[in-house]
C-alpha cells in the first residue's frame, strides 16, 4: 500500500463513495417490472394472438397514419395562429388585444370534447354555409355544411383552434423572455416592428417556446383520440370499431397504446433538432469558454 | 477641431430645442437646448439620474418627448409639422429616420443568435436592401476596422465584453449613419477592456464622425471631445470646450461632480 502525498502535482487518489442501496433498489425494480411483464404474457384472459394479429394490420396502421397527419396539421395551424394571437395580445392596439384575449379565454374556458362535438354537429346548427352580402340577395357561395366540413375537417378545426389558445400563451411567454434591449437595438438600426419580430425576437423566443410546445405536441397526439366521438377514423376510433365487433377491448387498447407510445417517442427527435438549431449562440460550451477566458478558437460551430 | 466645423454656414447635425421628458410625474428633462455641429464630438457628463441617457435616447426617438423639438440635420424627429401642429409619425417613418442615426448601448445588445458577421449585415441586408455579398464585404472591412476580423464567425457569447462592444460599433456603422450615439459604451466593461473600445471611438472621431457620447470616462472626454456638456437634474448646467468644463468648471455642481469622479 502506498501513501498518497499532497504535493499539489497529482490528482487526488481516493476510494470512491460506495452506493450499495442503488444496486438493491435496481434489483427490486427489475423484479417488479419483470413480474408485471411475465403476468401480462402468461395471463390467459388476454388473447395474445389477437394482439399480434392486429398490431401491424393495415386498418390499425392507417388509423395511426391519420393520427400523425391530424397531429402534425393541427400543430402547424395552431402554431401559426398562436404566433398571430401572441403578437396581437402584446400589441399597442387595444382592439387587437381584446380580440386575442377573448379568443384565448373562450377556447381555453370550454372543454375540448365539447368543442369537438360542436364542430362535428355544425351542420345541424348551420345546415348551409353561405358566403354573400348580408341583408341582400347577393350570394357567391352556398353549400350544405356537411359537404364543406367533413368529420376530418371538423376534427382538425376543433383540435387546432383549441390548441392555438394554449400555444398563444406559450409564444407570448417566449416573446416576453427576450431582453427589451434586443428590440431597442433593432429599432436603432432602422428595423420595423414586424421585421424585428421575425428576425430578432422570435428566433430567440424559440428557445423558450420549443420545450413546452413539445409537451403540447405529445398532448395533441393523444387528444386526437377524442375525435372518436365524431367518427374520424384515427387510431383509437379504428381500434374501438374492431373491438366492438370481436369484443377484445383490452387487446386492441394494448395495440393502440403501443402505437401511441411509438409515435410519441419518434416525435421527440425533431424537438431535439429544433432545440439545437435555436440554441446556437446560447450553448453552455461557448459561455464556459468565455468564463475560462480562453475565447473560442474554432469559429461559429455548434 | 470643433471650431473648424461649427461654421455658421453648415446645418447643425443635431438641434435640441427645449426638450422636456416626463416619466409619470417625474420630469427627467426640464428643457434641454443643445446644438451639435457636423463632425463634432460631444461628451455628456453628469451623475446618474441626471437625464443624460434619456436625452440621448430621445434623439433617435427610443423615448418620446413631452415638450420641445429635436432636429437631426433638417428633419424633425418623431413628428411631422403641418400648419403649426405636430402630428405623431407612423412607426415605419420613424424607422426610416433611425437608419441615419447609429446607436451603441451600455449592454451592447448584440443579437445573441447571430454571429458577429451576421449581426453586422442584418440591417444592411434587411433594411437597406443590400445584397448579401456586398453587405458581407463591407462588414468584413468594418470588423477589420474595429480589430475583429478574426472573430467574424463567433457568436456574441464567445466574445469578451470589449469585443462585443466593438462588434456593436461595427453593426451601427454598417448602416452608414450620419450621427453616432453612444450610451455609456464602456460602463459594463472590465477595466482592462475599456481601452480597446475607446481606441475605436477615437479613431471614429478622427475620421470626422459626428458623435454624442454619454460617458464617465473623463480622460476620453478631455482628449477627444470638442464640446463637453455637464448635465444634472434634467438641465444643462455647463457646456463648453473640455478645457473650460473639465479643467476650469464654473459651477459648484460641476466642480463637486468632477472631484468625485477624478
Amino acid at each position: 500500500m502506498s501513501v498518497q502525498t499532497n504535493d499539489g502535482q497529482h490528482d487526488v487518489v481516493a476510494v470512491p463513495l460506495r452506493h450499495p442501496w442503488r444496486i438493491v433498489w435496481a434489483i427490486v425494480l427489475l423484479l417488479l417490472v419483470g413480474g408485471f411483464v411475465y403476468s401480462l404474457v402468461t395471463v390467459d384472459t388476454i388473447q395474445h394472438d389477437l394482439i399480434a394479429k392486429y398490431l401491424f394490420s393495415p386498418i390499425i396502421l392507417q388509423g395511426a397514419v391519420l393520427t400523425v397527419v391530424l397531429t402534425v396539421l393541427s400543430m402547424v395551424i395552431a402554431t401559426i395562429l398562436a404566433t398571430v394571437l401572441a403578437v396581437m395580445k402584446l400589441s399597442d392596439n387595444p382592439l387587437l388585444r381584446v380580440i386575442a384575449t377573448g379568443y384565448i379565454e373562450f377556447f381555453r374556458g370550454t372543454p375540448l370534447l365539447l368543442q369537438i362535438v360542436f364542430w362535428g354537429y355544425l351542420g345541424i346548427i348551420y345546415p348551409h354555409i353561405v358566403l354573400g352580402v348580408p341583408f341582400t340577395s347577393i350570394v357567391w357561395f352556398d353549400q350544405p355544411t356537411a359537404t364543406v366540413i367533413s368529420s376530418f375537417t371538423a376534427g382538425l378545426l376543433a383540435l387546432s383552434l383549441n390548441e392555438a389558445a394554449y400555444a398563444a400563451e406559450i409564444v407570448r411567454a417566449g416573446i416576453l423572455s427576450v431582453d427589451k434591449g434586443q428590440s431597442e437595438a433593432a429599432k436603432s438600426l432602422g428595423m420595423k416592428s414586424w421585421y424585428t419580430m421575425r428576425r430578432i425576437v422570435l428566433p430567440q423566443a424559440m428557445r423558450v417556446i420549443i420545450p413546452p410546445m413539445g409537451n403540447e405536441t405529445i398532448s395533441m397526439l393523444k387528444s386526437t383520440s377524442l375525435l372518436q366521438v365524431i367518427a374520424v377514423s384515427e387510431l383509437y376510433t379504428v381500434a374501438n370499431q374492431i373491438s366492438a365487433q370481436n369484443l377484445a377491448q383490452i387487446e386492441l387498447l394494448v395495440v393502440a397504446g403501443f402505437w401511441y407510445l411509438v409515435m410519441n417517442t419518434v416525435l421527440g427527435f425533431p424537438q431535439r433538432y429544433l432545440e439545437r438549431r435555436y440554441g446556437r449562440g446560447f450553448d453552455s460550451e461557448s459561455s464556459s469558454m468565455l468564463r475560462n477566458g480562453k475565447g473560442a478558437v474554432n469559429g461559429g460551430h455548434v | 477641431m470643433a471650431d473648424t466645423f461649427s461654421s455658421a454656414t453648415a446645418t447643425p447635425m443635431v438641434r435640441a430645442l427645449g426638450v422636456r421628458k416626463r416619466f409619470g410625474s417625474n420630469e427627467v428633462l426640464k428643457g434641454i437646448d443643445l446644438t451639435v455641429q457636423q463632425g463634432e464630438v460631444l461628451c455628456l457628463l453628469g451623475p446618474s439620474g441626471s437625464g443624460k441617457s434619456t436625452f440621448l435616447r430621445c434623439i433617435n426617438h427610443l423615448e418620446t418627448i413631452n415638450g420641445g423639438r429635436i432636429y437631426v440635420g433638417d428633419t424633425l424627429i418623431g413628428y411631422v409639422e403641418r400648419g403649426g401642429v405636430l402630428h405623431e409619425m407612423h412607426p415605419g417613418e420613424i424607422a426610416l429616420q433611425r437608419k441615419n442615426i447609429g446607436m451603441v448601448f451600455q449592454r451592447f445588445n448584440l443579437f445573441p443568435h447571430l454571429t458577429a458577421l451576421e449581426n453586422v449585415i442584418e440591417a444592411p441586408v434587411g433594411v437597406s436592401g443590400l445584397s448579401k455579398t456586398e453587405a458581407t464585404s463591407k462588414a468584413l472591412a468594418l470588423l477589420e476596422r474595429v480589430g475583429l476580423s478574426d472573430r467574424a464567425n463567433h457568436y456574441p457569447s464567445q466574445l469578451s465584453g470589449g469585443q462585443q462592444q466593438r462588434v456593436a460599433i461595427a453593426r451601427a456603422l454598417a448602416m452608414e449613419p450620419q450621427l453616432m450615439l453612444f450610451d455609456e459604451p464602456t460602463s459594463a466593461l472590465d477595466p482592462e477592456l475599456v481601452g480597446d473600445v475607446l481606441a475605436v471611438m477615437k479613431d471614429l472621431a478622427k475620421s470626422g464622425m459626428t458623435m454624442i457620447v454619454v460617458t464617465h470616462e473623463i480622460g476620453f472626454a478631455r482628449e477627444v471631445a470638442d464640446t463637453v456638456v455637464f448635465m444634472d437634474g434634467g438641465v444643462v448646467v455647463e457646456a463648453g470646450s473640455p478645457s473650460q468644463v473639465i479643467e476650469n468648471p464654473q459651477h459648484e455642481r460641476t466642480k463637486s461632480f468632477l472631484r468625485s469622479v477624478l
